[in-house]
């Protein structure tokens, strides 16, 4: 019966090294070591023997079974990994199709922006503060330093309305008075975005709305020295590090001292440009000291206080990262620009 | 403003290179826009020094072939003359005069090989390189040139000929007429330097040079005293605070010379005639507005309405009612009632400060001039200029603000140049009408305020240096009380400026900025603020308005931000006509265009708009805006019974198939109500709004039926829907049959105003879950939410979730009914559900709803 044993593990071993697909492995593993395989009935027939031979057979079958288990287990690897490997082959994936499309939303081109101010600003402890569209002339001028037909007023081309007192805001400085009117005597650091509006032709360079972002610092001892670092840690953020700036001497009614604050052409570097009109420079923002009329308007003595004021406008700094030639796109809202951001 | 450097230089040493120059006026707030240079290196024409030279006239004779061509013999300072075949016509008049050296007129002369303007070219710009050739036989190398062919400006009349240049035949023209022409663009509040002076002025203080003022020494004087032949009145001393008038006789009307109508060119002024001339030259050169009469026009008038022997009377007084004045452009104004004139008893004579009139004009027979130099408000000026649609160069000036002071030096220039170059005779005096002579302003300036305010360190001495070369003048006093105290600067404030405030606190800070701009903004420190921080606030209406936005596009929406300008009739396509007619706007005076003459009263029409035209190209339109609305207020007391009130909107609209369409299989359904739904649920479950309800609504803009009020914890925020198909037609959105176009209008403030400042978190479960399906019959009027808040009341607490899988209807269940299929998850926080316990809650719920609303169980 060893004998029978040992035939029988030589078959199996040499049926086994033959097979080649997984389902013929099943069919061996039941055939020769599974519950009802012949190794098995083999080793149940034990008692056929007589009683000194059963262990040595014992032992042999067993050893055999372990044997032509592991044998199992190793072709069975070998199979497997031929079958996926020849699975994997047949799968192969054109990779350069396109992907699934993914509805993807997008913030409008000028949130994006603002949002990228907001950040900036917050960091250095500026609140955003917001006020209203439609303003009084009182709020919008005369508050501000600019008396009625005051030559100044030709700076800005402004929405007036059917009542003579209300416009639409020509810029976002009527907010620096009412913040100064709800927070004096307390120090301020905000920002004051919004929209603002002017009595323009809509052409690729002017639009009769656009947003401004407008910043106020007031307090005792804030100096023009203290504007320049301020506006130059922002520009180092927005336009990148060490980006060369130049201030400007300029006038706003609001403001005393003015300034223009120009930034080395991010585009040519400096070298000149049709963007920068060839000049190396382009003007970011309007900026100066808060001006004593202004202060004492929003309820500060100027000889105690001080402050300053700047502002910049985001659909053109969007428009110069971007290399948009048309402020029109903005408020146009084709979906063939806004996909673009 | 163009500032020629060769005038400039007749007030100011230049000791910087032009660009480096232009770049110093930049930085102090006069900014160059451009440089045109004329000759110069880097000029688009550059003159070669040794071929193009001045050239003295010595004869012209006819060219014996030709009638149009002549033959000029000039000294170009070589050994033997040179001679040239031109067809110039201002040299005709010299044909057949032999010797006309001792008329001393000078021209341009170009040689053989060097590169002029192309003078025939239509298109300016053109070069061309002078090449010899014969002209109806006679050999020519070398030609005499207009301003044209120089570039000096457009004119191609004839040559430059003239008389009053002194330099030797030979000259480089390049040393001669070599030029460069700041183009300048002034603040208003910088008029003081919108002439050459004032430039030159800047320029001194800029670069360390002395400035020297023009010459307004007048020449012996002769006749009957001006004082003795002119009275002056005014009604106005207010809008007139001076008036000064000196009378010139015996001028003689001519071109005025060479070198004035050079610098006027390069100005951007037309020369017309000397005594026009020297009215603009003084103009520009010194920054007062001047006039000249013809003075035998005022006279003939004064015999007229006051007899021969009188005085001329001249009156300034407000414009009466329908007043007309024709000025010297042969245009007839009506003026307005505040508007102020120049006048005599018979009529007006000009329009003060801003033109003169036609009857009192200089014409070419007149003989003696009456030259005015005034001052008026600046603000009636401008209001005026405004008006009557009259931006002259007086009215830019006078409107911007012109010093009284200046009247007198103004007067004084004119007539010392119509002496000189229009061979004038001054009568003795001058009219001086001076009744309140302004006073002069001076601000005590103590040296701490420059480093309160700008953050440098300077000196009193510094600062005093700094002031003296604006013309300041500046005494130093210590200040009496102790030491400690900074020392104070006693400022007269130069009789030239308007701009420096008598009041204190203000006047300091406009020393302040005198300082900082000729200090140089560049050299202000850099430094970080040291003052105490601000408190920060809470802001949530802001907070949440950025995070609505971000829970918007991660549902694929694209934000737009559209026009806040509307017109009433776009607005009544959303909001019907009934509405519209009672609606109270904020209405432009002005609109710029017809499209855009109010303020919104609908963010939802703005965005249709924005629809439609992206409907024309694309299938699938998703679209959100958060803006403003601009409302009546008729409670609002204060400003706010002037101003709208501004309320923050939500608008979403959407229409096309589900998916963007691709090689892969994709959901190409149209989206309906229920895509818009899921997006405003998934927005209010990121607020962690909860108690929400969409109720059936009803509205002219949407669908009937397939419309729902949104209400946040019972209070209602707005309407989302299907949108009316005549909605849909009237914005003209280019859509399939039967494509739903979906819309969601909420007011956004009440929304916010919902939304919770915390939530809590349920403790992730322990215990499996146990899930039943349940599907029930109801009558097809009962919604579903009805029965989904019926099931979640009944099967709280274990019941955790219920949500809905499958609708149906059909014969099976019957007519007038429809089958929910719900999906149950039963979870307890404390054990695992056994089958009974669920089992037993299903019950309960199963029973609840055939109580309450009829529910069957479906079999």
């Amino acid at each position: 019966m060893l004998d029978q044993l040992e035939n029988l593990g030589a078959a199996a071993r040499t049926e086994l090294n033959q097979l080649t697909n997984g389902s013929t492995l099943d069919a061996w593993n039941s055939k020769y070591i599974g519950r009802k395989g012949e190794i098995t009935q083999m080793l149940r027939r034990v008692s056929e023997l007589p009683k000194e031979e059963r262990p040595a057979f014992g032992k042999r079958a067993n050893e055999l079974r372990q044997e032509l288990e592991a044998e199992f287990a190793e072709k069975e690897a070998v199979i497997k990994a031929a079958e996926l490997e020849q699975a994997m082959a047949a799968g192969a994936l054109d990779v350069s199709l396109p992907g699934r499309p993914v509805a993807r939303g997008r913030l409008h081109p000028s949130t994006q922006t603002l949002r990228r101010i907001y950040a900036i600003w917050a960091e250095m402890g500026f609140q955003v503060y917001r006020s209203r569209d439609v303003e009084t002339d009182e709020m919008n001028f005369q508050l501000l330093n600019f008396p009625p037909h005051h030559p100044a007023r030709e700076m800005q081309d402004t929405f007036y309305t059917t009542n003579p007192d209300v416009l639409l805001r020509t810029h976002t400085s009527p907010g620096q008075v009412r913040v100064m009117r709800q927070y004096h005597p307390e120090p301020i650091r905000v920002i004051l975005p919004g929209m603002c509006y002017r009595h323009e032709q809509i052409t690729a360079r002017s639009e009769i709305q656009f947003h401004q972002v407008e910043g106020l610092a007031v307090g005792k001892g804030i100096r023009f020295s203290d504007l320049k670092g301020t506006l130059i840690n922002f520009t180092n953020r927005l336009y990148g590090q060490g980006r060369p700036v130049r201030f400007r001497a300029s006038h706003f009614p609001f403001t005393e001292p003015s300034a223009e604050m120009d930034v080395q052409c991010f585009l040519c570097d400096g070298k000149g440009c049709r963007i920068c009109k060839y000049t190396g420079w382009l003007e970011i923002l309007g900026c100066g000291m808060v001006h004593p009329t202004v202060l004492r308007n929003g309820g500060y003595d100027p000889s105690i206080y001080s402050g300053f004021a700047f502002g910049m406008g985001p659909e053109r700094i969007t428009m110069l990262r971007h290399g948009i030639e048309d402020i029109r796109y903005f408020w146009g809202n084709d979906l063939r620009f806004l996909e673009q951001f | 403003m163009k500032v020629p450097i060769s005038w400039l230089k007749d007030f100011v040493d230049i000791t910087l290179p032009i660009e480096e120059l232009a770049e110093r006026l930049t930085l102090a707030g006069l900014e160059v826009g451009g440089i045109h240079k004329i000759g110069l290196p880097g000029a688009d024409l550059e003159w070669e020094r040794d071929k193009l030279v001045l050239a003295h006239l010595l004869k012209v004779e006819q060219h014996p072939e030709a009638d149009r061509l002549v033959l000029a013999t000039v000294d170009i300072g070589a050994a033997e003359p040179e001679t040239v075949v031109t067809g110039a016509p201002n040299l005709f008049e010299y044909v057949g005069q032999g010797d006309i050296s001792h008329l001393g007129l000078k021209s341009p002369f170009v040689m053989e090989g060097a590169t002029v303007y192309d003078g025939h070219a239509k298109e300016p710009g053109v070069k061309m390189v002078l090449k010899g050739r014969k002209i109806r036989g006679i050999m020519n190398r070398h030609m005499l040139c207009s301003e044209k062919e120089l570039g000096l400006s457009d004119e191609h009349e004839g040559i430059i000929l003239t008389a009053t240049e002194d330099a030797p035949p030979g000259t480089p023209l390049l040393d001669l007429w070599g030029d460069a022409v700041l183009d300048i663009d002034l603040t208003p509040n910088l008029i003081r330097t919108g002439n050459i002076l004032g430039v030159a002025r800047e320029v001194a203080a800029l670069t360390g040079q002395t400035l020297r003022y023009p010459d307004t020494t007048l020449p012996s004087t002769e006749g009957v005293p001006v004082n003795d032949q002119l009275v002056i009145e005014t009604t106005e001393p207010e809008l007139n605070p001076r008036f000064v008038a000196i009378l010139v006789n015996g001028i003689t009307i001519k071109p005025s010379p060479y070198w004035m109508q050079r610098r006027l060119r390069l100005a951007g002024q037309r020369p017309i005639n000397n005594i026009v001339d020297i009215s603009n030259y003084v103009m520009l050169e010194m920054g007062q507005p001047n006039h000249t009469f013809d003075w035998d026009v005022l006279r003939r008038r004064a015999d007229d309405y006051a007899g021969p022997n009188e005085p001329v009377k001249i009156i300034t007084r407000l414009a009466e009612p329908g007043e007309k004045v024709t000025t010297l452009d042969d245009k007839t104004h009506t003026m307005p009632d505040f508007s102020i004139l120049v006048t005599d008893p018979k009529g007006n004579l000009s329009i003060g400060g801003i033109m003169g009139g036609g009857e009192s004009e200089i014409s070419d027979a007149s003989q003696n001039v009456l030259l005015e130099a005034a001052a008026w408000n600046f603000i009636n000026i401008r209001r005026t200029s405004q008006a009557l649609n009259i931006y002259s160069e007086a009215a830019y000036r006078f409107s911007r603000g012109t010093h009284p002071s200046l009247a007198m030096f103004g007067a004084l220039r004119g007539a010392k140049l119509l002496a000189d170059i229009a061979g004038g005779v001054i009568a003795p005096g001058i009219l001086d009408y001076y009744p309140h002579p302004a006073e002069t302003v001076t601000v005590d300036l103590p040296q701490a305020e420059v480093t309160r305010l700008i953050g440098i360190e300077l000196s009193v001495d510094e600062i005093k240096q700094i002031l003296e070369s604006l013309e300041f003048e500046v005494e130093i006093s210590q200040s009496p009380i102790s030491n400690l105290q900074s020392p104070v600067l006693h400022v007269t404030v130069p009789d030239h400026r308007l701009d420096i405030s008598a009041e204190p606190v203000t006047g300091r800070a406009d020393l302040v900025e005198e300082i900082a701009r000729i200090y140089g903004y560049d050299r202000v420190p850099v430094t970080e603020m040291a003052d105490e921080l601000p408190p920060q606030r809470n802001n949530l209406p802001f907070e949440r308005e950025e995070r609505t936005r971000d829970l918007l596009i991660q549902t694929g929406l694209q934000e737009v931000i559209t026009y806040r300008l509307t017109t009433p009739e776009a607005e009544v396509r959303i909001l019907g006509q009934d509405y519209v007619a009672q609606a109270t706007y904020v209405t432009l005076a002005n609109p710029s265009t017809p499209e855009r003459s109010v303020m919104r009263h609908s963010v939802l029409n703005s965005v249709l708009e924005i629809v439609a035209e992206n409907s024309k190209r694309h299938a699938h339109v998703e679209l959100f805006e958060v803006g403003h609305v601009y409302l009546p207020n008729p409670n609002g007391v204060g400003e706010a019974a002037i101003l709208p009130d501004e309320k923050r909107r939500l608008v979403i609209a959407m229409t096309g198939p589900r998916s963007e369409m691709s090689w892969l299989p994709t959901d190409a359904e149209l989206m309906d109500f229920f895509d818009l739904k899921g997006i405003v649920e998934s927005l209010l479950d990121g607020l962690h709004l909860d108690q929400v309800a969409f109720k059936p609504a009803q509205h002219h803009a949407f669908y009937p039926g397939r419309v729902a009020e949104l209400e946040i914890n019972g209070q209602s925020v707005g309407l989302m829907g299907q949108l009316h198909p005549y909605v849909v037609e009237a914005y003209d959105i280019q859509i399939e049959e039967d494509q739903p176009v979906l819309a969601a209008d909420f007011d956004l403030d009440a929304l916010l105003a919902q939304v919770p400042d915390l939530y809590a978190v349920r403790s992730v479960p322990r215990f499996p879950p146990v899930q039943q399906d349940i599907a029930l019959v109801v009558d097809e009027t009962v919604p579903a939410d009805q029965v989904y808040h019926l099931i979640m009341q009944t099967g709280r607490p274990l019941l955790t979730e219920a949500s809905l899988f499958d609708v149906f209807r059909g014969e099976q269940i019957g007519a007038g009914k429809k089958s929910l299929a719900f999906s149950l998850t039963f979870q307890s926080e404390e054990t695992t559900l056994t089958d009974k316990v669920v089992a037993k809650q299903q019950q309960k719920i199963v029973k609840r709803l055939a109580h309450e609303i009829g529910a069957q169980l479906r079999g």
